[in-house]
This record gives structure tokens, C-alpha cells and sequence, in this order.
């Protein structure tokens, strides 16, 4: 977590703080940026000493790999069945993720907070989420595609799945762990009740609910590729499934490449959205 | 508003326990006070002595086990904005900025918009907070929280203002700062306040009386007038001889409890 520079500057002498965060220096941002690719700039180096030139190695070398992901995104190089497919892939493969997450969301924070919040309901439903969580989601695969037949709608239960404990665990230890003193605060100023959920419960628990919702949309992604097991035609894990069967370990490792920064990418969209909403908050702002 | 000899707070033979693994803790035991209205009173004692308890029950965060506390003649049956309290760990909502903290209370009391911006304007003048309206609760010092705590109590119309060792967790300079700025407050407004405090010199600066209390069980031993006139001068001789006389008191319990 970055500093935040205007509480630095509040503690000892107070001054009027900046209504926003400082931006960094040109030349910070450029070392930072440099220091994080270094280490993949050394792999690609290591990987590429170790490949190129030697006819029966089993990994592709880097350039072949990104020669099979420019022809997977615009085509024009192999003309196989998987060129210019990127696009078609990736999409079905976000609107599984997002789509998954959306349902998790949908569930794990309703119950988080009624589990968090109603004693009776947290005897009656914790034990069972406790004694469901540990079963990995690749356990559930047979089940889910009995359930839900081969195609799309195991994908989506599967990512749902991944995403939901994160979801329901943050958000009930969110709702729990508000301080005691905030409710007296509330109390005796005359928001008593229901009432203090919406103005206590839900935005002391924000940053926990965040947290959760961070994580789950991160194994989202991580499962993407189990979710896509199910016998989908499209799909960045179909795609892996595919050309591993047909040995394209290029087309296998574009896969990876994809989903990698494709779950790096929405991750920073949802700590931008944090930040924003949770600027309050010493740890997130 | 009610007849002026009724007492706007008054503690009526009020005892406490707590169950703590299995056993009872008699926290505060027989304890008669009575608060006029306008009064600045501090409860005086060391820890343990049910100080904190006892303005927790005039707050109404904790009921009686025995006697009864009444507000107006009325017994007090749960946290009221009539009773605003100020914590010594502020209590702020750390997501709302100094301005919505402050229109909590109103805004909970279904107060219209244009009143409580009004409201909370003129309290964040009255304790000098005007640059600090935007202001998130971690953006603050200590005494700048500490106000904003004054400020939300005062905004929803408190007529009782319960302080808890408010600066006990502050800078002696700022301490005094706010003990003065406090007076100020209370001089302008006409608030009554139930003050709670270890420290002597406190109590005899801030006080209209002193209500001594002592531990194991907490009770209620002397209550003194002050009648210095104020501003008090701390270093002054009839300053010290109250404090010489307060101090004995409260260290004769020390001799008590040890014999």
C-alpha cells in the first residue's frame, strides 16, 4: 500500500488536507514500472536461451509464441483453426468470469451480511458453508456437469463457485468486526435499530466487503480454465483444452499470457473503483 | 421546559454488577447524584473506582442492576440525543467527512437538508474547524477529532453533554487548549455537562463540583463545591490547597484498600 502523503503531513502540524492524493513523479512511476518488469524480462531471457535452436524441445521458444499470438488475435500467419479466434475467446471467457462473479455477488453478500448480522442465521448456515469451502472447485466439476449439463451453464456455476466463499468470508468477518463504540456513536445521536444497518453496518464493513470482492473476482479468473473443462467451444480455457490435446504448447502458453493479464488488468479496474469509494479508509485510500 | 428545581439528571441510589467468569463484580454500589441544570460536574477517582459506569448508565448504554437513573424526573431507558456523549476514542465515523460526522445526529432525527447544512456549519465554526469540512477522521489530530465529537454532540441538540476522559488521550497542550475552549463552550451555551476524569487538576479547573469516588466497590465518597472564581489560575494558592485536599482524599482510599 502506497502512503498516503496528506496524512503524513496531517499528523504532527496540521494542514488543510489535499482533497486528493498527490500524483507521483514521472521518474518514480518509470522506476516502478521498470523494477516490475524485470523480473519477467529476466524469464523471457532464461526461456529463450533455453529453447531457441534446439528441434525436439517440448517448449516453444518466445518468439514462436508470440508469433502464434499475433496470428491468434489477427490471423494472417498459420490461417489454422485458431487464428484471428483471440477475440471470440477472450470474450466468452470475460463474460463467464464477470458473469460468474455477478452471481456470487449476488448471493455471498446478502448472506455475508445476514450470517454477519442474525445469530440464528449464522448457527444454521455457517457450519454448512465450513464444511462446503475446502472442496475444490475441480472436485465439483463431475457433479456440476451432471447438474448442469455439458456447456456454458457448469462454466458459470464453476467461476461462481471460485468467486463466492471469498466473497461470503470477507463480508461476514466485515459485518462482525465493526467497532462496538460506532453503534453506541449511532445510538446516542438517534439512529437506533434497523437504521444503523444501512448507516453503520454496511459502510464500516465496506472495506472487508472489497477485499472480498477483489478476491473473488480473482479466482474468478483463477477457475476460468476448469470452467471451461465443461465441454465449451470457446473460451481461453477451452482453447487451452484444445491445443494441448492437438500438442500447440505455443497456442497453450498464449492461453496462459492472456488470462494472465486479462485478471491483472480487472483487478487494477476494481482497486481503482476502491480506492474511489473507500479514499476514507487509511488501508484502501 | 420542565420547573426549574427539578433536576435535569439525577442518580438515585444506583448500584451496578457485572458477571466476569462466573463471578459478580460489583462495579458501582449506592451511588445518589443530582445535576442541576447549567452545571459542569466531574466525576474524580482512579480506575476502577465505577466512574466510567456510572456515566454509562446516564448515558443509557448500561441499565441499573439496582436504583434508578432519571433524566427530567423521567428514568432514563436507552441512549437519547438529549444525552450526547464524547468518548475518549472519539467514536467518529471514519467514512463520513468532518461535515457529515458533525449531520449525523441531525440527519438521523430526519432533520430537512438546508437545516442540518446550516447546523453543521455553524458548529464546525464554533470549534474552529472551517478548513477541515472535507476532512476524513484519519486525516485528523487527536484534539481536531476531539472536536469534531463536540461538534456532532452539540449540532443534535444535546442538553446534557457526557464527556469521558475526552482528553485523556491528548498532548498536555492540546489538553489544555480544549479544557479551555470547553469552558468557553459551556459559558456560551448554557450545556450541562457530566465530566469524567483521573486527573485532579482537571477536575478542580473544569468543575462546578467534584464528585470523588473511590474503588472495590465503586461508590460516590464526597462531592466539593468549587468556588473559585473562574478563569481559574492552576497555580494559584487556593487552587493548591483544593488539590492538597482532593489528593488526600483520594489517596486515603489507596491506605484503605491496602489495610
Amino acid at each position: 500500500m502506497s502512503a498516503n502523503p496528506a496524512v503524513a503531513a496531517a499528523a504532527p502540524v496540521p494542514a488543510a488536507p489535499s482533497s486528493r492524493p498527490r500524483v507521483a513523479v514521472p521518474w518514480a512511476r518509470l522506476r516502478e514500472a521498470a523494477l516490475a518488469l524485470a523480473i519477467p524480462a529476466v524469464l523471457a531471457i532464461v526461456w529463450h536461451f533455453l529453447t531457441t535452436g534446439r528441434p525436439y524441445s517440448l517448449i516453444p521458444p518466445p518468439a514462436e509464441v508470440w508469433t502464434a499470438l499475433v496470428d491468434l488475435a489477427v490471423g494472417g500467419i498459420n490461417d489454422d483453426a485458431f487464428s484471428a479466434t483471440l477475440l471470440t475467446h477472450l470474450g466468452a471467457s470475460l463474460s463467464r468470469v464477470y458473469g460468474g462473479f455477478a452471481l456470487a455477488v449476488l448471493f455471498a453478500l446478502p448472506l455475508g451480511l445476514l450470517i454477519g448480522r442474525v445469530p440464528l442465521m449464522r448457527q444454521l448456515l455457517d457450519p454448512t458453508f465450513q464444511i462446503l469451502r475446502p472442496v475444490p472447485v475441480t472436485a465439483w466439476l463431475p457433479l456440476a456437469m451432471i447438474l448442469f449439463g455439458l456447456g456454458p451453464r457448469s462454466a458459470y456455476f464453476l467461476v461462481f463457485l471460485g468467486a463466492f466463499y471469498p466473497i461470503l468470508v470477507n463480508t461476514i468477518f466485515g459485518v462482525r468486526s465493526v467497532e462496538p463504540r460506532l453503534f453506541e456513536a449511532a445510538s446516542m445521536l438517534g439512529c437506533r435499530g434497523s437504521a444503523q444497518f444501512a448507516r453503520v453496518v454496511l459502510p464500516a464493513a465496506l472495506p472487508s466487503i472489497f477485499t472480498g470482492l477483489r478476491l473473488g473476482l480473482g479466482f474468478a479468473w483463477v477457475v476460468i480454465v476448469v470452467g471451461e473443462m465443461t465441454g465449451v467451444q470457446t473460451g481461453l480455457g477451452a482453447i487451452i483444452m484444445e491445443a494441448r490435446q492437438l500438442s500447440r504448447t505455443e497456442i497453450v502458453i498464449c492461453g496462459m499470457i492472456v488470462i494472465g493479464v486479462a485478471g491483472f488488468l480487472s483487478d487494477r479496474i476494481v482497486m481503482l473503483i476502491g480506492r474511489r469509494l473507500l479514499a476514507w479508509s487509511p488501508s484502501h485510500g | 421546559m420542565a420547573e426549574p428545581t427539578l433536576p435535569i439528571l439525577e442518580i438515585r441510589d444506583v448500584g451496578k454488577t457485572f458477571a466476569v467468569q462466573g463471578k459478580t463484580v460489583t462495579a458501582l454500589k449506592g451511588a445518589n447524584l443530582s445535576v442541576k441544570r447549567g452545571e459542569f460536574v466531574c466525576l474524580l477517582g482512579a480506575s476502577g473506582c465505577g466512574k466510567s459506569t456510572l456515566l454509562r448508565i446516564a448515558a443509557g448504554f448500561e441499565a441499573p442492576s439496582s436504583g434508578q437513573a432519571c433524566m427530567w424526573g423521567k428514568p432514563i431507558a436507552g441512549p437519547d440525543p438529549a444525552r450526547g456523549m464524547v468518548f475518549q476514542d472519539y467514536g467518529l465515523f471514519p467514512w463520513l467527512s468532518v461535515r457529515d460526522n458533525i449531520g449525523f445526529g441531525p440527519k438521523s432525527r430526519g432533520r430537512p437538508a438546508a437545516e442540518i447544512r446550516d447546523t453543521v456549519a455553524r458548529y464546525i465554526d464554533l470549534v474552529g474547524l472551517g478548513a477541515f469540512a472535507d476532512a476524513h477522521p484519519h486525516q485528523l489530530s487527536g484534539g481536531m477529532k476531539q472536536r469534531v465529537a463536540i461538534a456532532r454532540v452539540l449540532a443534535n441538540e444535546a442538553e446534557v453533554v457526557l464527556m469521558d476522559e475526552p482528553f485523556g488521550a491528548l498532548d498536555a497542550m492540546t489538553r489544555e487548549r480544549l479544557q479551555d475552549e470547553l469552558l468557553d463552550l459551556w459559558g456560551r451555551t448554557g450545556l450541562t455537562v457530566l465530566f469524567v476524569t483521573h486527573a485532579i487538576e482537571e477536575a478542580i479547573f473544569l468543575a462546578d463540583r467534584v464528585v470523588v469516588m473511590s474503588p472495590s466497590p465503586g461508590r460516590i465518597d464526597a462531592v466539593h463545591d468549587i468556588a473559585l472564581p473562574r478563569r481559574r489560575d492552576v497555580s494559584s494558592p487556593a487552587f493548591n490547597d483544593i488539590r492538597r485536599m482532593l489528593s488526600a482524599q483520594l489517596h486515603s482510599h489507596h491506605g484503605r484498600v491496602a489495610a
